[in-house]
């Protein structure tokens, strides 16, 4: 699509596990056939639990990860056939926030080393610009100007994740992937952050891809969401779609897993996934979910579901995806 | 109620720093009849891991008991010797801890784990003993038991270990299990089915539950009543469906109101977020008077120097706040 500022093509990222000598060499399908597209202003909420290959898609999309199969699109540059040029343009559009603010700051480097190295990086040399631009990007993340000679270990993990967020957005790019931003921070302080990276979407018009396991933190931030499973996007749509109208077994069960004291959600208990979520090695035949899914029949072993419309711009991969629940 | 399982009364754990002792847990009280599931909520450091611990008598250096009495059936167990404690502990009240990855022996296969348990605290034979830890993993829905006794822990999923964690527990039918956190580690969907067992195993045995957790839903699904901790102390304790209905701590209002929950968005549109400002403090410097102070949107003089004395509430509860209500 032409107004794409991301275009995911049947994007595949498969590693080589094991070697030739012992048991021979498997391949893990980490992401197998991802097609997505992410709008210029728009929040694309990736959900899923751990080894759906969520954050391999992530890397994939920051370059951090060469794709066996397919391509990434960014702004109109193929990524996979870019030169080292491109790369740096590519740099300036898309940046990340990652999961744990204690693991991803160098301790060694003051907050105004760590957000004015990729400014000169790209070029930036003028100390006076530097200087305004690292300042102004502290107080739009509320940090204070005379902080910016402290290091890491100086702040708490809130004010931490908000220097991360700083340094995503100092090249002032277009798409942000956030990684998991909240699940290491203190419940008390998690609101502070979600509103931070809300305004400062509304305020810069940037688009995200908001990863995370947390689905009231999705559908709170999200316009449309992507669920993936073993490799997969088992579903997508409009946030109002995906949490109002599932149409995937896995969605439902995703619901279903939330504690809900209220029952506020429209989804029972009876859609929860029974047993454990098989390893992306060796999955199983046909639809990926079978083995847990509570409507499960033949057709689910001998053929794979493919991602088809239920509604204009909501699809599911599911053989059943015109039942509702 | 009559005779309490357990009671807690002004529980005080101290913590022995370089130069001072501090109190990391004071004035904590509180109760569970039998078969009952009381949670105990609160953020990392609020003391309510370290309560947990002094319950099953598992203080270490620098951590102590530094007073109050914990009397589990009418007798007290705060100063039993620890051979008493030993015999206490997996008989009459066991723990499940946050990651069974390290909690389970890597050496020694899963069924000799729980095997040990009827052999020590019942005086069975190992034959015998391998064949109850059979029944017991089948009860907590291992498929294929037979073959799964014989498994070391790295054999099995996160799931499957937290499984065979409970199967440890309740092996020999405790008065009282304590969950820290037990499925913090594990995918959502895969904490829900551990949630359902554990409240199912238990129901069925009369085992009463003291849950740990930072999620506050998770435990007002789970738990009858539910007391929320914040720097050492408990704030405010109500039956858990009073508690999201009508919190009285500010606290805990704070809590209730700074996470998005699923359903929210359709019914009343994106609301910004109501934050809790400030941070956690730490140990060494908590505020004078009420801890949440500094935090606290409705603060006054009092606050910031007396604590705040414990007002019941109307449905069996208790706040401690000077401006509850």
């Amino acid at each position: 699509m032409a107004d794409s500022l991301l275009s995911l093509d049947d994007l595949a990222v498969h590693f080589k596990i094991g070697n030739a000598l012992g048991g021979g060499i498997k391949t893990l399908k980490a992401v197998d056939g991802v097609t997505l597209d992410v709008k210029p202003g728009e929040c694309l909420g990736l959900v899923g639990e751990s080894g759906c290959g969520k954050s391999t898609l992530a890397l994939a999309i920051m370059g951090l990860l060469s794709p066996t199969r397919g391509s990434v699109g960014i702004d109109g540059l193929q990524i996979t056939d870019s030169k080292a040029a491109d790369r740096m343009k590519m740099a300036r559009t898309v940046q990340m926030v990652f999961q744990d603010p204690y693991a991803s700051l160098n301790p060694r480097q003051t907050v105004r080393r760590t957000l004015a190295d990729p400014l000169r990086l790209h070029g930036i040399t003028d100390k006076a610009e530097v200087e305004g631009r690292v300042i102004d990007m502290m107080a739009k993340v509320g940090l204070r100007p005379e902080q910016a000679d402290r290091y890491p270990h100086e702040f708490s993990g809130g004010q931490r994740q908000r220097i991360g967020i700083a340094r995503a957005l100092i090249l002032k790019p277009k798409l942000v992937i956030c990684d998991e931003p909240v699940s290491a921070l203190d419940v008390s302080i998690r609101a502070q952050i979600i509103n931070l990276l809300l305004e400062l979407k509304d305020e810069l018009g940037l688009a995200y891809i908001m990863i995370s396991h947390d689905l009231g933190v999705v559908e709170h931030v999200s316009d449309r969401v992507a669920v993936m499973y073993l490799g997969r996007i088992v579903e997508q749509g409009g946030w109002q779609e995906i949490f109002e109208d599932p149409r995937h077994p896995y969605t439902r069960a995703l619901i279903a897993a939330i504690p809900d004291p209220f029952h506020r959600a429209a989804i029972s208990d009876k859609a929860k996934a029974r047993g454990e979520i098989p390893s992306a090695l060796n999955p199983p035949p046909g639809c990926h979910f079978h083995p847990r899914c509570p409507l499960k029949a033949d057709i689910c072993v001998s053929q794979d579901p493919t991602l088809a419309a239920v509604a204009e711009g909501h699809r599911a991969a599911c053989h059943f995806r015109d039942r509702v629940n | 109620m009559s005779t309490p399982l357990l009671k807690v009364e002004n529980l005080r754990i101290a913590l022995a720093g370089h130069d001072a002792t501090y109190s990391a847990v004071e004035n904590v009280s509180f109760e569970i009849g039998r078969g009952e599931a009381f949670g105990l909520v609160g953020e990392s450091g609020c003391g309510k891991s370290i309560t947990a611990l002094a319950v099953m008598g598992l203080l270490r250096r620098p951590l102590s008991l530094g007073g109050g009495r914990i009397v589990l059936d009418g007798q007290e167990i705060q100063d039993v010797s620890a051979a008493e404690m030993r015999r206490l502990r997996g008989k009459r009240i066991a723990m499940i801890f946050q990651e069974p990855m390290t909690a389970l022996n890597p050496l020694s296969p899963v069924g000799r784990q729980i095997a040990e348990m009827f052999v020590l605290h019942q005086g069975m034979g190992w034959k015998e003993a391998m064949d109850r830890a059979e029944d017991a993993l089948r009860q907590v829905r291992v498929p294929s038991p037979e073959r799964r006794i014989k498994d070391f822990p790295h054999q099995l999923s996160g799931g499957m270990r937290q499984r065979v964690m409970i199967a440890i527990a309740l092996a020999c039918g405790p008065d009282l299990l304590v969950a820290d956190e037990p499925t913090t580690a594990l995918d959502v969907t895969v904490q829900a089915e551990i949630i359902d067992l554990m409240a199912e195993l238990c129901a069925a045995k009369g085992t009463a539950i003291l849950m740990i957790s930072h999620d506050l839903g998770l435990v007002a699904n789970m738990c009858k009543r539910v007391a929320v901790m914040y720097a050492g102390r408990i704030v405010e304790s109500q039956p858990a469906d009073a508690i999201f209905a009508t919190p009285s701590h500010p606290y805990t209002r704070g809590l209730v109101d700074s996470l998005p929950r699923l359903g929210e968005r359709s019914k009343r549109g994106r609301q910004r977020l109501r934050e809790i400002s400030g941070v956690v403090p730490s140990i060494a410097a908590y505020p004078a008077g009420c801890r949440f102070n500094p935090r606290c949107s409705s603060v006054t003089d009092i606050c910031r120097t007396v604590a705040p004395d414990a007002t019941p509430l109307p449905a069996d509860g208790l706040v401690r706040c000077h401006h509850h209500g």
